[in-house]
């Protein structure tokens, strides 16, 4: 009862935030356009038709063609399923990996926390994308190494993230009363523990996935993620800069694509920050 | 502060192994052999290849592998680049003040810009100014820095020809002070817009805190001019959190000088490690990682080091 209360008052201060209920909007126009992208694109992504290249957004093509006359449309669209689903696979595959990690670390303590929090101050010791692109340099270009090179790079922020709460909830009066209550070990993490660390996992995780897209994209125009002619947004901007002077919507089109969903995933987790913990600062 | 210093500098020490090791890692454990790579002319003598690894000590285990290579890195030695058979401590050389160069004008821009938006929009709270930097600030974090690029240089470079298209550099054999500023100053701006926009909120909101405190009164009680007590009292107590974030975001910063580097050919260690990529030069980028991380290890400990310098409140001890 009490729960469900609680869950009616996130909803309803989350839905009192006009921009994230804005962000939630076009996220899920996205999905939509993702799950139905073969129903919804007027034309095959991968369909060559040289005689139309270039050509300005018309009737046919709302947003042109080009360089090879592939719809630039649908290929946006069914670009919205590979971003989709590496910023969600990556945040998932870091998260739980790292949520576990931080738990164990935690709430044990001793030479595991020790060596894990080694481990992963010497992951931040790295710049970010330098340490994706070269390890992506030495395995190889595609889109299931960035998405496992992505999680593995991730997963030391929810680790760091989940330890600390679990540092600060492992004194609480109730996993004494639970231990003291004979509870093992394994139950009082899983049990007592794990579901009151989710929410910060859950907000971080908001923020992650917009990350996980924008590296993807950055890899992509590298050269070193999805290679053409997939219709990734990040690859599609690395294709067409070579026609910047000529068709310059080569390149806007697949950037605005990008610069939206990550501002919608921005504006999200903002509303959902503000509605899961009130207490929270706004920075 | 000595002793704050040593253990600061002890602490290091398992990081900087965990960094070597990683970097090692990068060619020791990658699939492919790296004398076959070497021997990329499509010829490969399986007596030549057998020669090269022993010579190489390819065939020792690979803890015995690590430790020569720590003992190569404390000679300077980061190994020979494939591609131009010289060393790749020589090509970082080159690189590394052009990368240093651009990233420190890439936060010069972006504290400037934080600082008046995000003052601006602290002062005048909800107004039309507040709305419309906050408006910038979130679209400056969501917009690709690839892209944001890419359009900077189609409007101001191919477009109105106001600034170069690529080049420049400190050893890019440009001359004169408006040439080289000129070339720097769209990669800068395009690797700084995303701290400028972070730093803007930060500013804003922190600005917002110390404006309720009582100091802050007191000094406009004093009959100090509004821009006084701003400039003076209130920015000088924000700058604490501003500095741990550009901290922080400097290892962002390098990242994104490798985007940046390849759009406008800034002769830089993004463009050498690309480049470097697209041969299959790895020892060259292997040096290169060890690099940047080295350049954010340093870069973090200076920011711990400010914070004493800046807030006499904190001592470490």
């Amino acid at each position: 009862m009490a729960g469900g209360l609680q869950r009616s008052r996130v909803v309803r201060a989350f839905l009192r935030n006009r921009l994230g209920v804005a962000g939630g909007t076009v996220l899920l126009v996205c999905l939509g356009s993702a799950l139905l992208a073969p129903h919804l694109a007027p034309y095959d992504p991968y369909r060559l038709d040289l005689a139309h290249a270039f050509q300005a957004p018309t009737w046919r093509h709302l947003l042109g063609t080009d360089n090879f006359g592939r719809d630039i449309l649908s290929r946006l669209i069914y670009g919205s399923r590979i971003s989709l689903l590496v910023g969600v696979v990556v945040v998932v595959f870091a998260g739980s990996l790292g949520t576990a990690l931080g738990l164990l670390a935690g709430y044990l303590g001793g030479w595991l926390d020790l060596a894990l929090m080694r481990v992963v101050e010497i992951c931040f010791a790295f710049p970010f994308l330098v340490l994706v692109i070269a390890i992506i340099a030495v395995l190889g270009p595609n889109v299931v190494n960035v998405i496992w090179v992505l999680g593995l790079v991730n997963w030391p922020f929810y680790a760091r993230l989940v330890r600390s709460h679990v540092l600060a909830l492992r004194g609480r009066e109730y996993v004494e009363v639970a231990r003291a209550l004979g509870a093992s070990d394994a139950r009082i993490m899983l049990r007592h523990i794990l579901p009151n660390s989710l929410t910060p996992v859950v907000v971080a995780s908001t923020f992650g996935i917009p990350q996980a897209i924008l590296a993807l994209a950055a890899l992509g125009f590298l050269g070193l993620g999805a290679q053409p002619p997939t219709p990734e947004w990040g690859a599609m901007v690395s294709a067409g800069r070579e026609f910047i002077f000529q068709d310059p919507w080569l390149i806007t089109w697949p950037g605005v694509c990008i610069a939206l969903v990550v501002l919608s995933f921005n504006f999200l987790g903002d509303g959902m920050r503000d509605a899961l913990d009130p207490r929270a600062q706004r920075v | 502060m000595l002793r704050y210093l040593t253990r600061r500098l002890l602490l290091m020490i398992p990081v900087l192994l965990g960094i070597t090791f990683i970097v090692f890692a990068l060619l020791a454990f990658a699939p492919g052999s790296f004398v076959s790579l070497m021997l990329s002319s499509g010829v490969v003598n399986p007596d030549a290849v057998a020669r090269i690894r022993a010579e190489l000590g390819l065939n020792d285990p690979w803890t015995v592998r690590y430790l020569h290579y720590l003992g190569a890195l404390a000679h300077g030695n980061l190994g020979r680049s494939i591609v131009f058979d010289q060393p790749v401590a020589q090509q970082l050389v080159q690189a590394l003040p052009n990368t240093l160069v651009l990233t420190v004008a890439a936060t010069a821009f972006a504290l400037a810009v934080s600082m008046v938006a995000g003052t601006v929009s602290a002062v005048r709270r909800n107004t039309l100014l507040d709305y419309a930097a906050m408006l910038v600030a979130v679209g400056g974090v969501s917009i690709p820095s690839f892209w944001l690029g890419l359009m900077l240089l189609l409007v101001f470079g191919l477009g109105l020809h106001w600034l170069p298209i690529g080049g420049g550099g400190v050893t890019g054999g440009v001359s004169g002070g408006w040439a080289f500023v000129s070339h720097l100053i769209l990669p800068a701006v395009t690797l700084g817009a995303e701290l400028a926009a972070l730093l803007t909120r930060l500013v804003r909101n922190t600005l917002l805190d110390v404006l309720t405190e009582d100091y802050i009164r007191t000094a406009r009680a004093k009959g100090l001019a509004g821009y006084r007590v701003v400039s003076r009292h209130a920015l000088k107590n924000a700058l604490l959190p501003v500095i741990t974030t550009v901290g922080v975001q400097f290892g962002a910063l390098l990242g994104g000088a490798v985007i940046i580097e390849t759009i406008y050919s800034w002769p830089g260690m993004g463009l050498l490690t690309v480049t470097a990529i697209q041969q299959r030069d790895l020892p060259v980028v292997q040096g290169a990682v060890l690099v940047f991380a080295m350049c954010f290890v340093l870069v973090v400990l200076l920011t711990d080091l400010m914070y004493v310098a800046v807030d006499p409140r904190i001592h470490y001890e």
